[in-house]
């Protein structure tokens, strides 16, 4: 299988801590890949550099061939990467209908332009997309509320919802069922395995291991900022280095 | 029709029937001069536009009067120059204020939030003393911009052999003088107008993301949408619909002077799209109607008009109360704009349109509720 994206020797230092030591990370088209680690790790800042919301001091990221680094995040997502944030970045104001057509239109019109003159409703295309996302994330029945008003895992649900309807290339999705009930928990899970029938390529930062190990294709471990483990996850779970640095200290 | 839903649609017919309707609307409340209602369809597209870009997209311009004052000074120099037809004269002003906005809004839009607003103060502040002093020979500084009879009016000599004779000429469209009523109702034409674009723009695509830029400009970005060029854009539509306004209030007195370009006249819009209802349709029109209706009754007053008011009053509460109210009337009516914004923001921050609102859910409830009642007799 072919690389999506590829990862090479990248560093970031805030003041003196380096929070990425040294980076190399390949993720294989189709495939679910995690990236867990300990608090502070570095998994988000490693996401961070993906999206074009920090720059990393050394290396490269490519993506698809080409070089996501130097490119302002709405160009990245046009390429075709999306990303979930730790904590829900919705538009609050707008319906959960709304939040979801603007994706949409950012995918069908592009990056800019003044289709003033056009009327929403006008749009079929858009309203179907949009409303056959929300289905699928079950969230179609309250298409017409506003979406500040939702649960928190209501609102991560829109907020992959605003991803899917996308149809990324890559997702990338940050701690996705971080301070989610069980039962939220399993909820989403079982969304995101509906998703992987969409053969989306995808990078979940997660410390739930009953998620890695339920989703991933391959698991990389983050501790410090650097990778001190990459394999399936049987490997991963069996790995010593892996059980110390990290299982062995969250999960006695 | 005109690709507008139903509802907007009864929206667009009401305001047209109300615009046209307003000399006798405003007859109650002793408004019902030409001049007044000139100022209300003027300044209702002032803050139409302005709405456009603060009540969408959150940035708030302290700076809009300098749009204004371009549009005004662009509209005295196309009288001068070609014609006293008003046509070329708003044409004018649109662009020059749209070209002037695009400067302005392309530096202070790398800001945003109160840097932004105070880029563009200190942009309209400059505007103003560079019409004050520097740009004399355009603007003709302190006197204002005015009609000359020596003015070459070239289109109108040269193309169509008009003599204005000794007089100064005003504006006219193809004969119809645009001082009084047809004044007005020129004014009243391009604010229902302005009005059907604005409600457009809210429907469209373009206005679902400007929405989203005053919710989340960070996840727009991540969503792909390039938000500069968005927001540009608004703040130049904005711009021009200043421009309009300014070119207007030119058509029905043709003098431009730099006072207009004024922080209190980029306030004024403010107070008037707060007042109403920011990120309304309507809310902007009834804020600049409210303003400027309570500008011109409230500073006709004077000590004489409350003595004779309180006349019923023993003569030392008498004097008291003249004194008293006399703060709030005349010279000093912005006091009372203050305490009824700050009334507003208080307990009204939807504004006039937030008001109509809560009065019409109390009406649906209470009917919905008697109609419980009456199906429901057991409970
Ligand atoms: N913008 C920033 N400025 C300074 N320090 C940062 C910044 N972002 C992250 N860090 C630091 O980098 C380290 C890694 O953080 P992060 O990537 O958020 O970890 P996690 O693996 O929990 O997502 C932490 O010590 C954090 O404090
Ligand atoms: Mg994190």
């Amino acid at each position: 299988m072919a690389t999506l994206l590829d990862v090479q020797g990248v560093n970031k230092t805030f003041g003196g801590l380096k929070a990425l030591d040294d980076v190399n990370l390949k993720v294989e088209e189709g495939s679910v890949h995690a990236i867990i680690g300990p608090n502070g790790a570095g998994k988000s800042t490693l996401l961070n550099c993906f999206v074009g919301r920090l720059k990393p001091d050394t290396g490269t990221v490519m993506f698809a061939g080409k070089s996501l680094l130097g490119i302002l995040p709405h160009q990245i997502n046009q390429a075709g990467v999306a990303r979930v944030f730790q904590t829900p970045e919705i538009f609050a104001d707008l319906t959960l209908h709304e939040n979801v057509m603007i994706p949409t239109f950012a995918k069908t019109d592009g990056a800019f332009r003044i289709n003033a003159w056009q009327a929403v409703s006008g749009r079929k295309d858009v309203h179907e997309r949009a409303d056959a996302i929300l289905q699928d994330v079950g969230l179609y029945e309250k298409r017409n509320d506003h979406s500040g008003s939702l649960s928190r895992g209501d609102k991560r649900r829109l907020e992959l919802a605003m991803c899917l309807v996308q149809d990324p290339k890559l997702l990338l999705l940050d701690e996705p069922t971080a301070g989610m009930s069980r039962a939220d928990t399993n909820n989403t899970i079982d969304l995101l395995k509906k998703i992987g029938e969409r053969g989306i390529t995808k990078i979940i930062i997660e410390h739930d291991m009953h998620v890695v190990f339920s989703l991933a294709d391959k698991v990389s471990v983050l501790a410090r900022g650097h990778v001190i483990a990459e394999g399936s996850p049987d490997e991963i779970k069996g790995d010593a280095r892996v059980q110390e640095a990290y299982l062995g200290g969250t999960h006695p | 029709m005109l690709n507008l839903a139903r509802k907007d649609l009864l929206l667009l017919a009401g305001f047209i029937i109300a615009v046209a309707a307003g000399p006798v609307i405003m007859t109650p409340l002793g408004l019902d001069y030409p001049d007044i209602l000139q100022k209300f369809a003027i300044f209702g597209i002032f803050a139409i536009g302005f709405n456009i870009l603060f009540g969408l997209t959150g940035y708030l311009s302290f700076g809009h009067a300098a749009f204004l004052g371009v549009g005004s000074y662009t509209a005295v120099w196309s009288f001068k120059l070609f014609s006293m037809n008003p046509l070329p004269a708003i044409i004018f002003s649109v662009i020059l204020a749209g070209l002037f906005s695009a400067l302005i809004g392309f530096v202070s839009l790398r800001r945003s939030g109160i840097y932004f607003s105070i880029l563009t103060l200190a942009f309209a502040q400059m505007s103003y003393n560079l019409a004050y002093s520097v740009l004399t020979p355009i603007t003709n500084g302190e006197t204002g911009l005015q009609l000359e009879q020596a003015d070459p009016r070239w289109l109108d000599t040269a193309v169509f052999g008009l003599d204005y004779g000794a007089a100064l000429p005003s504006s006219s469209l193809f004969g119809v003088s645009m001082t009084g009523y047809p004044g007005f109702y020129f004014c009243a034409a391009l604010l229902v107008i302005c009005f059907y674009i604005s409600i457009r723009i809210f429907r469209s695509p373009f206005g679902m993301v400007l929405k989203a830029v005053s919710s989340n400009q960070n996840r727009l970005n991540y969503t792909g949408i390039n938000t500069r060029p968005y927001t540009l854009t608004a703040f130049i539509i904005s711009g021009m619909y200043a421009g309009l306004a300014g070119g207007l209030l030119a058509v029905t007195d043709p003098l431009a002077g730099a006072e207009r370009m004024q922080w209190t006249a980029s306030g004024e819009v403010v107070l008037m799209t707060i007042l109403g209802g920011t990120g309304t349709l309507l809310g902007p029109v009834l804020g600049a109607g409210i303003i400027k209706g309570a500008e011109a009754k409230l500073s006709q007053y004077n000590d004489s008009i409350l003595t004779g008011f309180y006349d019923f009053l023993p003569e030392t509460l008498q004097h008291a109360m003249v004194s008293i109210s006399g703060l709030f009337v005349g010279e000093g009516w912005h006091l009372t704009l203050g305490a009824a914004f700050m009334l507003v923001v208080i307990f009204l921050p939807g504004g006039v349109m937030e008001g109509v609102r809560r009065i019409g859910r109390l009406f649906s409830k209470r009917k919905r509720g008697s109609g419980d009642a009456a199906s429901q007799p057991a409970e």
